[in-house]
């Protein structure tokens, strides 16, 4: 379960996060390189991740933003844009580190991974934590392996009851509309080549 | 309950995000279309023509739509493997033929991946060929009468996915398993799957003058799946290119077990080789039955013969003929540059696309530099025959088409987007976003050697609100770029019939002056036809009565006939005396427990009716043929079974 604590803490992050959500797209317009201007709009605001559809499952994109334990994440991955690949017919699997995990990281890594010129870094590591699938934790034990959506893969370890992936623990599963949310208490860091 | 709760409040609040910005987004976003001249690049001023026809298939319809581009606009849905109530096609006594298979009457299928037959690799538009996946079959449409003729059912196949791809003179019809099965069929445990299933590929030659299909060899191949192929051109022309995945061999699970090794293959057949040998007496005539289906336009009849035998070839009996190309992460698309030079394997778990060179492969062919076997079948080493690796940075890429001008645009399913790069440098020039999950995508001729690179079409699996919602089950939507240019340009969406899979685009120019306009009535071969009025008839033959019917503007010969009984199976033959372009008349008869016909000038068809009730029951014309369509009507005085009333038919009595 998550480890939710306090309704009003809940409704203020994600006020915050909501504000940041609604202000971030006019902060990235305004920055953007004038050449293909256009173009740039239409991948940023338009995409299934921008539908008003308030009556289906969540998808994982929407458990995430819902999160006030995964604020980071959700900062990441609008920062990578990703929300556009978070939200379609799946299935997806995604393993979302809490903010502790990414708290946990090296200090200033993630204002670094957030900056626009590390843009391809940041993806490529969201990427390694999205697969194509569905499983639960219980079916991952049959896994050696995963293949992620960074194109590489990760290994999958049963420890007693506890299934870590990539060294990340399987903390809780919150099934979404197109797959399913593994809460993980580490940033799985994809080897170097 | 904690979880619930927290679940319900961030979709509510994501909801209420979203209505504060969303909706202005989403205005932003086309304000930006109509910055540009987009509508005048879609615009088709009214009685003017479109520039490209666009054939899309199907999917689950089991039919064939035609559009014009770029307007988008729906222009006629061709039955092939689906009954259809429109015009009686797999209804009529004609037609139902059509659908015969060894397994019965299979009134619908799945139809995927049409193409235009080919001559010196550019589209000659002859025919178009589409396969039926769900009972394999494939079938050959005329692109002069935009009819189905032919559909020839595969046997030793389940799921026909890697089809219907023409080599370059058309000279065969390609037509691939995805399902590898028992070949032949037996009773065996499905867990032993690995090892004893098998899968076909299968060349049916296509007879130059007349289009007919008849299975020339089929290529018993190891059992993974066989998701879709391509043949070379130009230099490569004589072979042709499979995906498979599942090389694995798994019988459960596939989703898990099918995904395990980092490479599956792609199959690289040398056909002609494969031909050659055939020619020579090589390969095993197999015991087989399937059917073979053809609409002869003179009887506008259709017959289906049993066939039962078909010719398999063993590749391990054909030295030189089969290789496999690893290709990393179970590959979808399997495409062929113009050139021939470049054969393009989308790994759909993948963010890469490999192209393999078919130099190299040669060369790694000569030098016998293989990588192991699999089942007997060289394998050849992957950096041996990889020419590049484009670095995409999308997900989930699906197919490629090309421009004709040295570059390639493949689609990405999970990131929703085409993405534009450029053969032999394999450097991203573009990407513009699809809405949305695009599946496949087509350029006019963009899998021929000489593609019209002016438009491509992105056919997309999800529609959400792309257009005013219709409830849970929509259209899928398609979009049109503008790729004249370095960048590509959204023009325009557009919503398509059924589940376009695949299509195939072609200049309006070369089939439009070929276009037919009516059938000749003195050509008119069927075996009931009514020549002229003075011809119609009614003959009883024991319990059916043949009602040799003709029908103008506007009524039919004759209007009232007297003497059917309850238990007679009455056959209404109709021909359509009209000899002028676009005059068809209808027949619709009370409590018909089939459908209605269609049926064009120059034409007979036929509706068996089968009365139950006492009565006299009208039929009529359902085509607004002329001023007076209301008028055209008669009735049939239907007596009890035991009643003497004797035949008799009338017209203005």
């Amino acid at each position: 379960m998550f480890p939710i604590t306090n309704l009003k803490a809940f409704i203020l992050s994600f006020l915050m996060l909501g504000a940041m959500f609604s202000c971030k797209n006019e902060a990235n317009t305004a920055t953007s390189p004038t050449q293909d201007k256009a173009g740039t709009e239409e991948i940023e605001k338009q995409g299934q991740a921008f539908i008003d559809d308030d009556g289906s499952t969540p998808n994982v994109l929407q458990i995430a933003i819902g999160s006030p334990d995964h604020t980071t994440l959700v900062a990441a991955v609008q920062a990578a844009e990703l929300e556009n690949a978070l939200v379609n017919a799946g299935p997806l699997m995604v393993f979302a580190p809490t903010n502790e995990a990414f708290a946990a990281l090296p200090e200033g890594t993630v204002e670094d991974l957030l900056k626009p010129e590390n843009k391809a870094a940041l993806a490529n590591i969201l990427k390694y934590h999205v697969t194509a699938g569905n499983y639960s934790k219980e079916f991952l034990m049959k896994f050696k392996k995963l293949g992620q959506a960074n194109d590489q893969n990760v290994a999958v370890e049963v420890v007693r009851e506890d299934v870590l992936v990539g060294g990340a623990k399987i903390l809780a599963s919150v099934p979404a509309g197109n797959g399913i949310v593994h809460v993980v208490d580490k940033v799985m860091l994809p080897p170097t080549e | 309950m904690k979880k619930h709760t927290y679940l319900v409040m961030g979709l509510l609040g994501f909801a209420a995000l979203l209505t504060s910005c969303g909706n202005g987004n989403q205005g932003k976003g086309s304000s930006g279309a109509l910055n540009s001249s987009n509508a005048e690049k879609v615009y088709v001023a009214p009685g003017e023509h479109d520039e490209f026809y666009a054939f899309m298939s199907g999917g689950y319809s089991g039919n064939l739509t035609v559009y014009g581009l770029p307007s988008g606009r729906m222009f006629k849905e061709i039955p092939v493997f689906s009954q259809f109530p429109t015009s009686g096609y797999g209804y009529s006594e004609e037609t139902k033929p059509m659908l015969n298979t060894s397994h019965g009457f299979v009134p619908w299928d799945d139809s995927h991946h049409p193409d235009i037959s080919q001559t010196n690799g550019e589209l000659d538009g002859r025919w178009i060929f589409i396969n039926g996946n769900n009972t394999p079959r494939i079938a050959r449409i005329s692109l002069s009468t935009f009819e189905t003729e032919e559909i020839i059912e595969v046997p030793n196949s389940a799921g026909n996915h890697s089809s219907s791809f023409v080599t370059e003179n058309t000279e065969y019809v390609v037509a691939g398993t995805r399902f590898s099965v028992p070949i032949p069929q037996r009773d065996m445990p499905i867990n032993q799957y690995k090892g004893n299933f098998q899968g076909s590929l299968s060349f049916i030659s296509v007879d130059p003058e007349h289009g007919h299909m008849d299975i020339k060899f089929q290529i018993i191949m190891p059992g993974f799946n066989y998701d879709l192929s391509h043949p070379g051109r130009g230099k490569s022309h004589g072979w042709f290119f499979f995906t498979t995945y599942n090389t694995e061999e798994a019988s459960t699970l596939q989703e898990v077990n099918s995904s395990q090794n980092d490479k599956d293959f792609i199959a690289a057949i040398n056909w002609k080789k494969v031909e050659e040998y055939v020619n020579n007496g090589g390969g095993t005539k197999m015991p087989a039955n399937y059917a073979h289906n053809v609409y002869d336009e003179s009887t506008h009849t259709a017959t289906t013969t049993m066939k039962k035998e078909v010719v398999t070839v063993n590749p391990l009996d054909v030295p030189g003929a089969v290789f496999f190309l690893p290709t990393p992460k179970s590959p979808h698309g399997c495409d062929v540059d113009p050139t021939g030079q470049y054969i393009i394997g989308n790994g759909k778990l993948s963010a890469d696309l490999t192209i393999h060179s078919f130099d190299n492969m040669i060369a790694a062919i000569e030098g016998k530099k293989f990588d192991g076997e699999a089942y007997g079948i060289p394998i050849l080493k992957f950096e041996d025959v990889l020419a590049g690796t484009v670095k995409s940075g999308g997900l989930g890429p699906l197919h490629t088409e090309f421009d004709g001008e040295g570059n390639a645009y493949t689609t990405f399913f999970i990131s929703s987007e085409v993405v534009k790069w450029k053969l032999g440098t394999w450097e991203v020039i573009d990407r513009k976003p699809t809405y949305y999950s695009v599946g496949h995508l087509m350029i006019p001729g963009g899998n021929s050697r000489k593609p019209f690179g002016k438009y491509v079409v992105a056919l997309n699996k999800i529609t959400k609100d792309r257009y005013l919602p219709v409830g849970p089950e929509m259209e899928h939507s398609a979009q049109i770029y503008d790729i004249s240019g370095d960048k590509m340009e959204l023009l325009y969406d557009f919503p398509t019939h059924g589940e376009p899979h695949y299509a195939a685009g072609i200049p309006a120019e070369l089939l439009a002056p070929k276009s037919k306009k009516f059938y000749k009535l003195a050509d008119n071969k069927h075996p009931y036809a009514t020549l002229g009025a003075a011809d119609s008839k009614v003959v009883r033959e024991g319990k059916e009565v043949h009602i040799y019917m003709s029908t103008i503007r506007s009524h039919f010969t004759p209007d009232n006939i007297e003497g059917v009984k309850v238990g007679d199976k009455v056959y209404f033959h109709i021909t359509n005396q009209e000899q002028d372009f676009d005059v068809p008349h209808g027949f619709a008869v009370i409590g018909a427990n089939n459908s209605e016909l269609l049926i064009m000038p120059g034409q007979t068809k036929t509706l068996v009716w089968e009365p139950k009730q006492v009565g006299v029951w009208p039929f009529y014309c359902t085509d607004f043929c002329s001023a007076l369509h209301q008028e055209m009507q008669g009735y049939v005085r239907v007596s009890p079974a035991n009643s003497n009333i004797e035949l008799s038919w009338s017209l203005g009595d």
